[in-house]
């Protein structure tokens, strides 16, 4: 029997390579963010000086939409061929697979961003009046924050009825601290202001991801057997 | 405490009456808000009720989930117990207390919440600690919404905006959301384990409400913003008023609690019944 | 004030609103208990 880690690297790898040969995945996120981006365009005009200021917020908002597109077919794939069952019943441990499952979604959503920002900046004209490297920190941990919790979710939401609206309706209120870190470090770090500072949100984003990635750990095995 | 309820329900009918000629008729005019301020009289005691509510529910919830195996049940035990000795000797040794915050009321929390703890764990099986989880959600929501609303129609009329994103408007809506979604997982999983993931969702929010309180304070507080109800003394009649209040929608709260959780039990018995009836019908599999 | 008395009403109104949705679910399951009870007899 091999080591977590190996467990967990061999689904991983196995998840990449099954979404590189489809592309389910990414294409419906990268679609379903371009039309947010563009129907934001027309509610938001982009030339507009106040839009640098509330362009952090659709920007993760976007983010957030496409992410959980991504997250509800998380364990789709399980479910369908009995994996889930094989699991519970193997002496693997379940965060193995719950690591595995976390950080694929969490490389689909950063391919999804790095797509996705180019298109952004061009339509908003965004240029970082403000240390621009503080946006690395800010992108991983927010996105680890969502895809963490959103991981856990869908597991949760498996044998639900409208499982689809599950995810969100359970995942929006708890990320909230995370979704307002990050939107404030985006605006403070796009507008510049020296006064300002995004260091104590990136901060705050850390301790959420801590926090939030112990509680799914020591309760994912609990979440796996229950279903 | 069957034969007891008419006449409990007819004392806390009382209760509530009095109180509330309390607060309308006998409290003080206030200066500067007027009449409309004894809205305070109601939303203030629901805002504790909820929080109660909700605190018993994480418990509950905890309870749940470490009683399904006796090691985590009794590690868990320690682990309450430390928390409530280690806040205690916190509370005293800690420097600065934020502001109002008393050594005092930490201790008094800290006891009661390792008291309420062991209580549950007696009290309640492990069904009906699962109950009273889904119970305390239930009638907790009832209360916060109450706050929610009560809340905008004292904001309107004093500051004359209905709604701001404060901290504590926020964070409340917050929970209330949180909780609502955990009664919509309850209604709508199709596990036969619903209990033990509607268990593990009460401890996301539970972990999740302070960060959400810090993060938002943080956050308004760069951007300053009208606070809502803020601190200062209170008229020591006012304060009286306020508890008799509360009193009253506590016993209030506790029957209604208790009214749910009988009619909980009563269904989950009869579904118990309706399946052994099925599994033992002369067309079934089993006999 | 109007305010005061909106607010008064409907924290009544939703406590009341709850109540009834509980009484309805109790008496739905008397029922059912009753018939039960008539089908084993």
């Amino acid at each position: 029997m091999s080591a977590p880690s190996g467990i967990t690297l061999a689904t991983l790898t196995k998840d990449i390579r099954l979404e590189w040969r489809s592309k389910d995945a990414i294409n419906s996120m990268l679609f379903f963010a371009l039309l947010v981006v563009v129907v934001f365009s027309f509610s938001f005009d982009p030339v507009a000086e106040e839009s640098r200021h509330i362009a952090g917020g659709l920007v993760w908002v976007a983010f957030l939409f496409a992410a959980v597109v991504a997250l509800n077919q998380t364990w789709a794939r399980e479910i369908r061929n009995q994996v889930l069952d094989a699991y519970r019943v193997s002496p693997a441990p379940a965060n193995a697979l719950f690591l595995a499952k976390a950080v694929g979604n969490f490389v689909f959503v950063v391919v999804l961003e790095a797509l996705m920002t180019p298109l952004f900046i061009m339509f908003y004209k965004l240029r970082a009046l403000g240390p621009a490297w503080q946006l690395l920190p800010v992108a991983i941990l927010g996105t680890w924050a969502i895809v963490v919790n959103g991981t856990f979710f869908a597991a949760m939401s498996l044998r639900t009825r409208s499982r689809e609206i599950m995810l969100p309706l359970l995942l929006f209120p708890v990320s909230l601290p995370a979704l307002i870190s990050m939107v404030e470090a985006t605006n403070i770090i796009l507008v510049g202001d020296p006064s300002t500072s995004a260091k104590f949100w990136i901060v705050l984003l850390a301790t959420y991801d801590v926090v939030f990635t112990t509680g799914c750990l020591a309760l994912f095995e609990t979440v796996l057997h229950a279903e | 405490m069957k034969k007891a309820f008419p006449i409990l329900g007819l004392l806390t009918a009382v209760f509530l009456s009095y109180a509330l000629y309390e607060a309308l008729v006998v409290a003080p005019r206030e200066q500067t808000m007027g009449d409309v301020q004894r809205i305070f009289y109601y939303h203030v005691p629901s805002a504790w009720t909820a929080f109660l509510l909700f605190a018993i529910n994480f418990l509950a919830s905890v309870q749940y989930l470490v009683r399904r195996n006796p090691k985590t049940d009794q590690i868990a035990n320690w682990v309450v117990v430390a928390v409530g000795v280690l806040t205690c000797i916190g509370a005293y040794v800690i420097r600065p207390l934020p502001q109002d915050v008393y050594p005092s009321s930490i201790v008094t929390t800290a006891l009661s919440v390792v008291g309420i703890y062991f209580l549950i764990k007696n009290y309640f099986s492990e069904q009906g600690t699962d109950i009273l989880a889904l119970t305390t959600a239930e009638v907790g929501v009832v209360f916060c919404t109450v706050v929610l609303v009560t809340g905008p129609l004292w904001a309107r009329p004093v500051w004359g905006i209905w709604w701001t994103w404060d901290v504590r408007l926020t964070s409340t809506l917050v929970l209330w959301l949180i909780y609502v979604s955990y009664l919509v997982l309850r209604r709508f999983s199709t596990s036969g384990q619903t209990p033990v993931l509607a268990a593990a969702l009460a401890v996301f929010g539970a972990l999740d409400v302070p960060l959400v309180y810090f993060s938002i304070w943080i956050f308004r507080t760069q951007h300053p913003q009208p606070v809502i109800g803020g601190g200062g003394s209170i008229d020591p009649r006012m304060l009286h008023i306020l508890l008799i209040n509360w009193l009253a929608f506590l016993c209030f709260a506790f029957l209604v609690c208790w009214s749910r959780y009988q009619v909980e039990r009563l269904q989950r018995d009869l579904e118990e019944t309706q399946a052994l009836e099925a599994l033992l019908e002369p067309g079934g599999n089993i006999r | 004030m109007t305010f005061l008395y909106a607010a008064y009403t409907a924290t009544w109104a939703i406590h009341i609103t709850y109540l009834i949705t509980v009484v309805r679910r109790y008496t739905r399951l008397k029922r059912e208990v009753s018939e039960l009870n008539k089908r084993k007899t």
